[in-house]
C-alpha cells in the first residue's frame, strides 16, 4: 500500500507518524533540526523559508506547549500561523471535519498543524486535500504524536550520539501514550539496540512484543543498565475503569526516584514529554536533577518542528 | 586550471588584507577549506564559516543539500566572534551568478551588523544574476552555462577543480 507520507519521488509531503518512515528519511529530519538548534545563537531567530506560506494550527483536543512550540517554529520560519480554537468554533454548530477543512483549505493554507482525539483523524484530513497542502500530525488519540517522537530522538541523539549501543526504557501508562508508539517506531528505525517498555500489565497492552520491544513489569528490571528512561505521563483524563488501584500505589511500583535511578547507567538521562506529574510518575528530585533533559526537549522541539515544516513545504504532493 | 596556484595567489594578494581587525569567513564548503588553508599558512587565531543554506531563494523551489534526505550533513554557520563591527572578508572557491553571495549575506547580517565585508574568490567565471562583484579574483575566465566548476578537497589536503 503506498504510504499517505510520502510523494512518488519518496519525498516527505506530509508527516503523520514514525511508522513506516525510512531511516534516510528521519535521519535527515534530525540533521536539518539539530542545524536549525543553532538559530538561537543569532541576533536575528528568524529565517525566511516559509515567508508567504500560511500554517493552520487546528487543535480540535487542548494542548498548550505542542501548540505554542509549532507556533514559534512556524514563525521563526517566517510564516504566518492562524490559531483556530476548532472545540469552540464551527464543529460545534454541527459542521463536519472535511467540510471544516475545505472551508480553512479555500483560505490559502500551506500547513494544517492537526491535533485530534480520535486516531486517524489527521490521515482522513490528508487524503482530502489538494496537493500544495501538508498535514503535520501534532497528536492523534492513542496513535501517534510524531513531532515528538522526533525531539525525543534528536534529544538521545545530541546527548548519546549514536543509537546502536542504546538501551532505552519507556516507563509509566504506555497504553494511553501516542508518544510511546511513536518513540518505539521511530528507536527501531533508527537501529536502537534494546527498546524496553515498562508499565503494569493493565497499562502496557498485550501486543507490544510484537513491536520488536522488550515488555517488563518491574520497573528495576525495566532500567537496569538503561542509557535512556523516558517516563510518560500517568493520563487520568485517558483512564476508565479500574486499571490502576490508586496513582498512590502507581508511584510506589513505577515512580521515578533518585534512588530507583541508580538502577539505571551512571550516565543515563532522564526525559518526560510533559506535562509532568511530579509524585505520580516522577520524583521532583528527578525532574530537577543532574541527568534530567527535560527542558533541553522542550527546545529540541522547536527544531524539530521548523525541520519537519520546511522539509514537507519543500515537496509537492502527487497530483490526484 | 591548477587549484594550489591560484590558491598561492590568492594568499599572496590577499596579504595586504591581513589586520588584527580582520575576520576570514569561509563559505562551505570550497571557501571553508581555503578559510583552513589560510589559518594553516598564516597561524590565524580563529577562522568563521558560513553556510548559504538558510537563506536560499530556491530552497522550497527545489530543496537543496539541507532538504534531500541522503545528502551528506547540511554545513552549518559558526562565527566565533562578535559580527557587529568586524571588518569581514568572505571566502569563496568559484563565483558565477552572485546567488549564494546573496543569501551568504542575509545570513551574516543575522548574526550582526558588521563594518565592512569584502569577497576573495579563487576564480570568477563570469554569468552573474546579481549585482554582485568580488573585491579579489584570483582568476577571472568565462564560461559557458552547461559547464560546472567546483573545488574539491584531496585526501591529503590539496585542492583541484572539478570540470563537467
Amino acid at each position: 500500500m503506498k504510504n499517505p507520507q510520502l510523494n512518488k519521488n519518496g519525498e516527505l509531503i506530509h508527516l503523520l507518524s514514525t511508522e513506516g518512515l525510512p531511516k534516510d528519511i528521519l535521519t535527515h529530519i534530525l540533521d536539518t533540526a539539530a542545524n536549525f538548534a543553532s538559530i538561537n545563537d543569532r541576533e536575528v531567530k528568524k529565517l525566511p523559508l516559509l515567508r508567504g506560506k500560511t500554517v493552520f494550527n487546528l487543535f480540535f483536543e487542548n494542548s498548550t506547549r505542542t501548540r505554542t512550540t509549532f507556533e514559534i517554529a512556524a514563525t521563526r520560519l517566517s510564516a504566518d500561523v492562524m490559531n483556530l480554537d476548532i472545540a469552540r468554533s464551527s464543529a460545534s454548530k454541527g459542521e463536519s471535519l472535511l467540510d471544516t477543512i475545505a472551508n480553512l483549505a479555500a483560505m490559502a493554507a500551506d500547513i494544517f498543524v492537526v491535533r485530534h482525539s480520535e486516531s486517524g483523524a489527521p490521515y482522513l484530513i490528508a487524503q482530502h486535500l489538494p496537493p500544495h497542502i501538508h498535514v503535520v500530525n501534532a497528536g492523534d488519540g492513542r496513535h501517534a504524536h510524531p513531532t515528538q517522537g522526533l525531539l525525543d530522538m534528536l534529544t538521545i541523539r545530541h546527548y548519546k550520539k549514536d543509537f546502536s549501543n542504546l538501551t532505552v526504557a519507556i516507563v509509566g501508562d504506555v497504553l494511553h501514550s501516542r508518544v510511546a508508539r511513536s518513540d518505539i517506531h521511530a528507536l527501531t528505525t533508527l537501529g536502537c539496540a534494546e527498546v524496553r517498555v515498562v508499565g503494569p500489565k493493565t497499562l502496557v497492552p498485550s501486543d507490544m512484543a510484537a513491536l520488536g520491544v522488550r515488555v517488563c513489569h518491574s520497573l528495576q528490571e525495566g532500567i537496569t543498565g538503561a542509557d535512556v528512561v523516558i517516563m510518560l505521563r500517568l493520563q487520568n483524563e485517558r483512564m476508565s475503569g479500574a486499571l490502576l488501584p490508586s496513582s498512590h500505589e502507581f508511584f510506589k511500583s513505577y515512580g521515578l526516584t533518585q534512588e530507583k535511578l541508580q538502577w539505571a547507567k551512571s550516565d543515563a538521562i532522564v526525559m518526560h514529554p510533559g506535562p509532568i506529574n511530579r509524585g505520580v510518575e516522577i520524583d521532583s528530585a528527578v525532574v530537577d536533577g543532574v541527568q534530567s533533559v527535560i527542558l533541553p526537549q522542550v527546545s529540541f522541539g522547536i527544531a524539530v518542528r521548523m525541520a519537519v515544516m520546511s522539509i514537507v513545504a519543500a515537496n509537492e504532493g502527487d497530483a490526484a | 586550471m591548477n587549484a594550489e596556484q591560484l590558491y598561492a595567489d590568492l594568499r599572496d594578494g590577499l596579504e595586504p588584507w591581513r589586520s588584527s581587525t580582520t575576520q576570514w569567513v569561509g563559505i562551505a564548503s570550497g571557501g571553508a577549506w581555503m578559510a583552513e588553508r589560510l589559518q594553516q599558512d598564516w597561524g590565524l587565531d580563529k577562522i568563521g564559516v558560513i553556510s548559504s543554506s538558510m537563506h536560499r531563494d530556491d530552497y522550497l523551489r527545489r530543496g537543496n543539500k539541507t532538504t534531500k534526505p541522503g545528502a551528506s550533513r547540511p554545513e552549518s554557520t559558526d562565527l566565533p566572534f562578535d559580527v557587529t563591527g568586524s571588518h569581514i572578508v568572505l571566502l569563496d572557491d568559484v563565483l558565477y551568478t552572485g546567488r549564494t553571495i546573496r543569501a551568504v549575506l542575509n545570513e551574516l547580517f543575522d548574526y550582526g551588523r558588521p563594518a565592512s565585508v569584502r569577497l576573495a574568490v579563487l576564480v570568477d567565471r563570469g554569468g552573474r544574476e546579481l549585482p554582485l562583484q568580488a573585491d579579489f579574483a584570483a582568476q577571472k575566465i568565462q564560461m559557458s552555462p552547461s559547464e560546472s566548476l567546483r573545488l574539491i578537497r584531496m585526501d591529503d589536503g590539496t585542492f583541484s577543480f572539478e570540470t563537467k
